[in-house]
């Protein structure tokens, strides 16, 4: 059997658990075994979904203590599970939550895990491929345990239903928990700036680099995400010269960005930068050097001064919106 | 109160990376190397709670003997004492890595040096496995929150703080404990001259780990395949905004 250990946002699974389930499918599949899904929490309601990613058995685990969220208490509960049904590979998603769980429960089981898989060929030896450097390098791996374990590389898969629709069984299971499993509680704190456009949704990000020449220089650069309805990024050397604060930052360490257009001022394109905005439509490159690795990867690029560049499409811009 | 800081050496890459004709490394021929951008937050969050709370820090690293560049970087900022886990030159996987800390943290123990906080970065810059710190804090039984991106240290409490998609999560942990951090925590000092000299003079302790097997063991390296790509260039200066301003019409932006 494959497990996947799936999360879920109000009733609903994730979108990283709906590939987590595709991926699990297409590996239980090849290994002629089925697949099976836990979810903490009120999932039940979820299980119409789980269905058509073709779960046989969802294994629902309600209890009042595991309503916030507890590291250590979830990873009990997945290895009990684990101890109970003896699956061949248990598998999570790569969210922040689901990597911290599954570290865990690797090191109570005492087995190796493979974080960020994007390929997984089953056997003797079971081969892995997963990221390094955020995706920017690819690692194949021998994974070895009497249970693999892995978690699955955020967006590496696609989330596809199954056409042959199985019924799924929803079976209710109650782990063993000591008050020790909890003397780690994981608290939400309401959001405090709320209203501001945050890096991760906004639809342009303008980014600025070292070119941009000082935290000054950013002004222009606000001027302009503020005029096309976006907000300001950064890369890391900024951040290290502390024009701009972390929360800026667009990188391997800092924050991925997913915009319609990111125009990125004065920055070379360091893998690690490149890592944060890999998911953006498109890329226009502002830099005076045409030889910089962000221009080769650039959708469109203007050759020349940040500031010059920046200051004339801003009056550009403005004149068309008065016009 | 005495916090250990384990860190990672990794290379310092530019715009893109290149393989060895092996695909076992990455061509480090024409590279620097640096501490793990995480762990290196790590550190100066070491040095900043001996100095508000006193006592000690302490730098790890698991690696070759050029990984003391890094552990000599660590002192110049203010590191007191650094300990170099002797493990030559193959990669070590996660698991034998923890290992490795958790038999160098009991024989520290062992020899009365006892640690309130384990400080580790989230994730290594390179192999990324994100579990050391977990498995350390497992073996020893402690209690571990990672990601963590502020922390305030009061009576025997720590504090944290960590960011989430939407938001930002609180937890607070019993010391001793076990901390992996995220860049953004602090923002890391430059060395001094006098700091770097004072570090080149520190004495680094070895310890031998014992080899181990690898339960994620590496067959080989790739690059991602990238779709082929041209850049259509606008212009240049001030005289490209027209073509600028198309393209922005062009993706319904303006």
């Amino acid at each position: 059997m494959v497990l996947a250990f799936i999360e879920h946002a109000g009733a609903a699974p994730t979108m990283l658990s709906l590939e987590l389930l595709t991926a699990a499918r297409r590996l239980a599949q090849a290994m002629g075994e089925p697949l099976e899904a836990v979810a903490i929490g009120a999932a039940g309601a979820a299980a119409g979904i789980l269905t058509s990613y073709g779960v046989s058995t969802l294994h629902v685990v309600e209890d009042a203590r595991l309503q916030e969220y507890a590291p250590e208490a979830y990873a009990r509960t997945v290895v009990d599970l684990v101890d109970r049904l003896h699956p061949s590979v248990l598998m999570g998603t790569g969210s922040d939550r689901g990597t911290e769980v599954m570290a865990h429960a690797a090191a109570r089981m005492a087995m190796p895990l493979a974080a960020n898989c994007t390929e997984i060929v089953p056997g003797d030896p079971f081969l892995v491929t997963r990221q390094r450097w955020g995706g920017s390098l690819l690692e194949e791996a021998r994974l070895k345990g009497a249970v693999k374990l892995l978690t699955l590389a955020p967006h590496a898969t696609t989330a596809e239903t199954d056409p042959s629709r199985t019924q799924a069984e929803v079976r209710a299971f109650s782990p063993t928990l000591e008050e020790k499993d909890f003397r780690v509680r994981v608290i939400p704190q309401a959001a405090a700036d709320e209203g501001k456009i945050s890096l991760a949704q906004a639809r342009v990000v303008v980014g600025g680099g070292r070119g941009v020449g000082s935290a000054q220089g950013f002004q222009a650069l606000e001027e302009l995400a503020g005029l096309l309805g976006g907000t300001v990024g950064c890369s890391r050397a900024v951040t290290s010269l502390g024009w701009r604060p972390h929360a800026d930052q667009v990188g391997q360490t800092g924050t991925r960005i997913a915009p319609d257009l990111y125009i990125a001022c004065g920055i070379s394109g360091a893998i690690q930068h490149m890592v944060g905005c890999r998911a953006a439509k498109h890329i226009l490159a502002i830099n005076t050097d045409k030889d910089a690795p962000i221009v080769a990867q650039a959708d469109y690029a203007v050759i020349g001064d940040v500031h010059a560049v920046v200051q004339a499409v801003t009056s550009e811009v403005r004149k068309l919106k008065h016009s | 109160m005495n916090v250990l800081v384990c860190v990672k050496r990794v290379p310092a890459t530019g715009g893109h990376i290149a393989l060895t004709a092996d695909g076992q490394d990455i061509d480090t021929r024409y590279l620097g190397f640096t501490i793990s951008p995480h762990e290196e937050c790590a550190v100066e969050e070491a040095v900043r709670l001996a100095e508000t709370h006193g006592g000690s820090s302490t730098v790890l690293t698991l690696g070759p003997e050029v990984a003391t560049e890094q552990l000599r970087d660590a002192m110049a900022i203010g590191i007191d004492r650094a300990i170099l886990l002797e493990a030559g030159q193959g990669e070590w996987d996660p698991m034998a890595t923890a290992n490795a800390i958790v038999d160098a943290i009991r024989s520290e123990r062992a020899a009365g040096r006892e640690y309130d906080l384990l400080l580790f970065g989230n994730e290594s810059a390179d192999s990324a496995g994100y579990q050391v710190g977990i498995r350390v804090a497992e073996a020893l039984d402690l209690p571990c929150v990672t990601g963590i991106k502020a922390l305030d240290v009061q009576d025997g409490l720590a504090s944290v703080r960590r960011q989430t998609e939407s938001g930002w999560e609180t937890a607070q942990v019993r010391m001793p404990a076990v901390l992996t951090v995220k860049e953004g925590i602090n923002l890391p000092r430059y060395p001094s001259l006098p700091g770097r000299l004072k570090a080149k003079k520190k004495d680094i302790e070895r310890i031998q780990p014992r080899p181990q097997d690898a339960g994620l063991e590496k067959v080989r390296l790739k690059l991602p395949v990238m779709a082929a790509h041209t850049v259509e260039i606008l212009g240049s200066d001030g005289d490209a905004a027209p073509q600028v301003v198309e393209v922005l019409r062009r993706l319904r932006l303006v």
